[in-house]
């Protein structure tokens, strides 16, 4: 570890925070919070949804400004008033929600902010890329539009950005909430390597075993203050296990051994029973940058779970909007129910009970600037009671979200806040409510839990549980394994747009998945 | 805390504070509206200074004319008619995030439409009737000539600016043709279609010269602004202006919605066409082409598409235009210097935008 290293450079902070306070309407986001940032060190920002962790570094990449306190930058006062000013001071962020220009390549992309006079230097770009893409074991499709890449891949271009830059402090917000394990593992290598050569990372996470594995320093929000920090002497001192339950202790003040305990799932075997979904050799095109689906079959049974395993940008998104209908497919077959869909609109698959829930919360989740009550309803609009008639019923509608609001625990201000101004968990809750209530046959659920906290993704998934042991049918798109191996009754692994092998969730399912994952034989 | 008792939302307590920072932005707004214009005035009172126009005696004869008089002011309202049921159009199309810029092709060929259609109506039918039938047809007539860019956007993706442009053109010149040779009046030397007798038109209101198509325009707006805020149509038509993806998401039909948003927007230009007509003109002469349709949307701009806001600014413009005409003709001002004023109105306005944006900013800092 560094941490012996870091300690002899640790005398003085990159940047601090002292007292800062931010305010939104009816809402204190940042409650006059310390933070020291420094180098050597991987600095790791925990909290619940809605605790104010992207407030904060909002504020340190220039996007907000505090109403109280200050920052100091190498020990001076500095107000940091614009995303370039924070990169020109060598703050380099990757946001919690995509910031690239979809209609531009991803090499553009890492091109803008450059001085408008030069020319783009694009052959400096691609010889540095292919150096931080080698270490950090990614590739990259510099030439394809961001358009075209899959959230996952998104976000992967979005660590190359911040690190193009040679920045001395790397902001990474939830950047690990759509990648494998091992791409996990590899970003945690990655960032002990940076730490070393002298930089400073915060690291913001809702998996406590990352934040327990990556970290060197450990602070905690919780509604808006900064509630304990565990700092690096003590961080050694520690196991993994006693960090995991002392951050537990500071987040929810509860004491639980391993909170994400994986529960065996109940096995609701209904050999016998009709499969709700059947999907026959569903095959989508494929585009330039983006691969198709080539003849995808499966079924799944009510009361069943299906895992979708595999690297995000392997197709599950073209899978999910396939048979959502959001895209057309060349070939193939799904049935709801016996009935045959494939040919039905959006809306006609949705009114037959198919629900999608999408890992795209602001690109196509919601409309960031319509009020959260009427988001909730964005797919049922003109339908009763909330519309009668075609004219909105108001309070109907407030009564119905005030509910949601209260069941999903979705910390908002008002009704009326504008959804785009939740926090990320937060608008993933709405999205999950939406879904959730009444009337779904199939689920398709895209990276459900992306974005909850710990509490809020353990009552998610046992909501997903629940939908399942309803009789419904579900099928979990998902980059993380151990939610995968903790819910699926089955699990079947996408590479490359195919489906490569499908396993039981039994013992030994860990393994076979990890082989097929990596193209060997289950 | 456990997790269990954090808290959920504190709606209640919240809302009222949510209210009075509405009742603060409203002020805010207005204040970010007024002060521009009055600064554009400003700007304007310099360039007419530069002319050699007295500022203040050009303000005062616009004043004059299009407000105090009562003969000004009868002709401000009447003006009012036609603007707003454009303007109703275009909030439809802007807040459905389409850009018809084709108002004024569709308002002509809708003009000459009901000019043809209405004298020879009324001559077989009940006043009502044919006043209505001429409307309809006009609406039918602009909604056809919208067909050409709702289709092309809704299933081509082709940009309706360009295309509701172009459209515009070859709308104004069919019009044209249609009046010289289609249906010229043969009783006339001028190129014109025939006269709707004066007994025949819209009927006035009261003892004025006010026409009532101004009710008729007011309802329009009324209830497209309820339209488009209270029901599940407009709450469709907004989400594909919002957020187009999220549109497809949720299973609306965006390319059905397209043409639907397209047909009324057109409807309603080509109503704003027969209102000039049957209401007040009563016949259409050959190049006549009063570009109302383009006058009118920065004011619907400035209203920020709110239906009750463009009233005001539909007046405004309508103040502008009638009592800039007059003061043009006493001071020797082009009358299009209605049009700089309007322009500067939307430049500094948009000025102001930016800095208040950016003073927001560094304020918080
Ligand atoms: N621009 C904004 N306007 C109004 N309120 C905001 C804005 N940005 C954040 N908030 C509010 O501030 C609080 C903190 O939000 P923040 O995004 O910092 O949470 P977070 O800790 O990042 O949560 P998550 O883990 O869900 O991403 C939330 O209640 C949110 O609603
Ligand atoms: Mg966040």
């Amino acid at each position: 570890m560094s941490s012996l290293s870091s300690s002899s450079v640790a005398g003085r902070d990159i940047v601090a925070l002292e007292g800062v306070t931010k305010r939104f309407p009816g809402i204190v986001a940042n409650d006059s919070v310390d933070l020291s940032i420094r180098p050597g060190e991987v600095h790791v920002l925990l909290g619940e949804n809605g605790a104010g962790k992207s407030t904060l570094i909002g504020m340190l990449s220039g996007l907000q400004q505090p109403d109280e306190g200050r920052i100091l930058v190498d020990g001076k006062p500095t107000p940091i008033t614009s995303p370039r000013h924070a990169l020109a001071l060598g703050i380099g962020t990757v946001f919690q929600h995509m910031m690239l220009v979809p209609t531009l390549t991803v090499a553009e992309n890492l091109l803008l902010g450059g001085p408008w006079w030069q020319r783009p230097r694009t052959e400096e770009l691609a010889a540095r890329v292919a150096e931080i893409t080698s270490t950090l074991g990614i590739t990259v499709k510099l030439h394809a539009k961001v358009s075209e890449l899959s959230l996952g891949e998104q976000q992967q271009v979005e660590i190359l950005r911040a690190m193009v830059r040679n920045s001395r402090l790397l902001i990474l917000d939830e950047s690990t909430s759509m990648l494998t394990p091992k791409g996990i593992d590899e970003l945690g290598a990655l960032m002990r390597r940076l730490v070393e050569q002298g930089l400073a990372i915060v690291f913001i996470t809702h998996k406590l075993k990352e934040a327990a594995a990556f970290g060197d320093r450990i602070s905690v929000l919780k509604l808006g203050r900064k509630v304990g920090e565990i700092p690096p002497e003590r961080f050694r001192a520690l196991g993994e296990q006693e960090i995991v339950s002392e951050i537990v202790e500071l987040m929810f003040g509860k004491q639980k051994d391993d909170p994400e305990a994986v529960e065996r799932p109940v096995r609701t075997a209904r050999a016998g029973t009709a499969p709700l979904l059947q999907v026959a050799d569903l095959t989508v095109a494929p585009t330039d940058n983006a691969p198709g689906l080539s003849s995808i079959s499966f079924d799944i049974r009510p009361g069943e779970i299906l895992g979708i395993a595999g690297i995000d940008g392997n197709g599950q998104k073209q899978l999910a909007e396939a048979l959502a209908g959001q895209r057309a497919a060349t070939s193939g077959s799904v049935r709801l129910d016996g009935a045959a869909i494939e040919t039905l609109s959006v809306g006609d698959r949705r009114r037959r009970g198919l629900r999608y829930l999408t890992d795209d919360r602001l690109g196509e989740g919601t409309v960031g600037t319509f009020p959260v009550s009427i988001n909730f309803f964005l797919k049922q609009v003109g339908a009763a009671p909330f519309w009668r008639n075609g004219v909105e019923q108001r309070a109907e509608i407030d009564k119905r979200a005030a509910q949601l609001v209260r069941e999903y625990d979705v910390r908002t201000p008002s009704l009326k806040t504008p959804v785009a101004r939740l926090s990320g968990g937060n608008i993933q809750k709405v999205l999950l409510a939406r879904e959730l209530a009444e009337g779904a046959k199939v689920v398709i659920f895209n990276k459900p839990t992306y974005g909850l906290d710990l509490a809020n993704t353990l009552a998610s998934r046992q909501r997903i549980r629940d939908t399942a042991a309803r009789g419904l049918a579900v099928l979990l798109i998902s980059t993380d394994l151990e939610e995968l191996l903790g819910m699926c009754d089955r699990i079947a692994v996408i590479a490359n747009g195919a489906l490569v092998g499908t396993v039981e969730n039994a013992d030994d399912a860990r393994t076979k998945v990890g082989r097929l994952m990596i193209g060997l034989a289950a | 805390m456990s997790i269990d008792t954090a808290p959920t939302v504190s709606a209640t307590a919240l809302d009222a504070t949510s209210g009075t920072v509405t009742r603060r932005d409203i002020l805010h707004r207005m204040l970010m509206t007024l002060g521009p214009i009055l600064a554009a005035l400003v700007i304007a009172g310099c360039i007419l200074l530069a002319v050699g126009v007295d500022p203040l005696a050009y303000y005062g004869f616009v004043l004059e004319k299009g407000l105090f008089s009562p003969l000004g002011i009868q002709q401000t309202l009447t003006r009012m008619a036609p603007l707003l049921f454009l303007a109703a159009g275009l909030i439809v199309a802007f807040r459905a995030g389409m850009w018809n810029l084709g108002g004024d092709g569709q308002f002509l060929l809708g003009a000459v439409t009901a000019a043809a259609s209405a004298p020879v109506f009324v001559q077989i039918m009940p006043a009502w009737l044919a006043l209505f039938c001429s409307f309809l047809i006009a609406m039918v007539v602009a909604m056809i000539w919208s067909l050409v860019p709702a289709l092309l956007r809704a299933y081509q993706g082709v940009n309706e600016i360009i295309t509701t442009l172009m459209m515009t053109f070859l709308g104004t010149s069919l019009a044209n043709v249609l009046v010289k040779l289609a249906f010229r009046d043969p009783n006339t030397t001028v190129p014109q279609t025939r006269t709707l007798p004066v007994e025949d038109r819209l009927p006035r209101l009261f003892e004025t010269t006010i026409t009532s198509g101004l009710l008729l325009g007011l309802a329009a707006i009324l209830i497209v602004h309820l339209v488009m805020t209270r029901t599940a149509f407009g709450l469709k038509l907004r989400i594909v202006g919002a957020n187009p993806r999220a549109a497809v998401h949720s299973g609306l039909g965006v390319p059905g919605l397209t043409v639907a948003v397209f047909a009324i927007s057109a409807g309603l230009a080509g109503l704003a066409g027969a209102v000039d007509i049957i209401g007040v003109q009563g016949n259409v002469r050959a190049d006549w082409n009063p570009a109302y349709g383009l006058a009118v949307i920065p004011a619907v701009f400035l209203a920020r598409m709110n239906g009750f806001a463009a009233i005001g600014f539909v007046f405004l413009l309508s103040v502008l235009s009638i009592g800039g005409e007059s003061a043009a003709r006493r001071l020797g001002v082009p009358n299009h210097f209605t049009l700089v004023l309007v322009s500067i109105v939307l430049i500094v306005l948009a000025l102001a935008e930016y800095f208040d944006h950016r003073y927001n900013q560094s304020r918080r800092a």
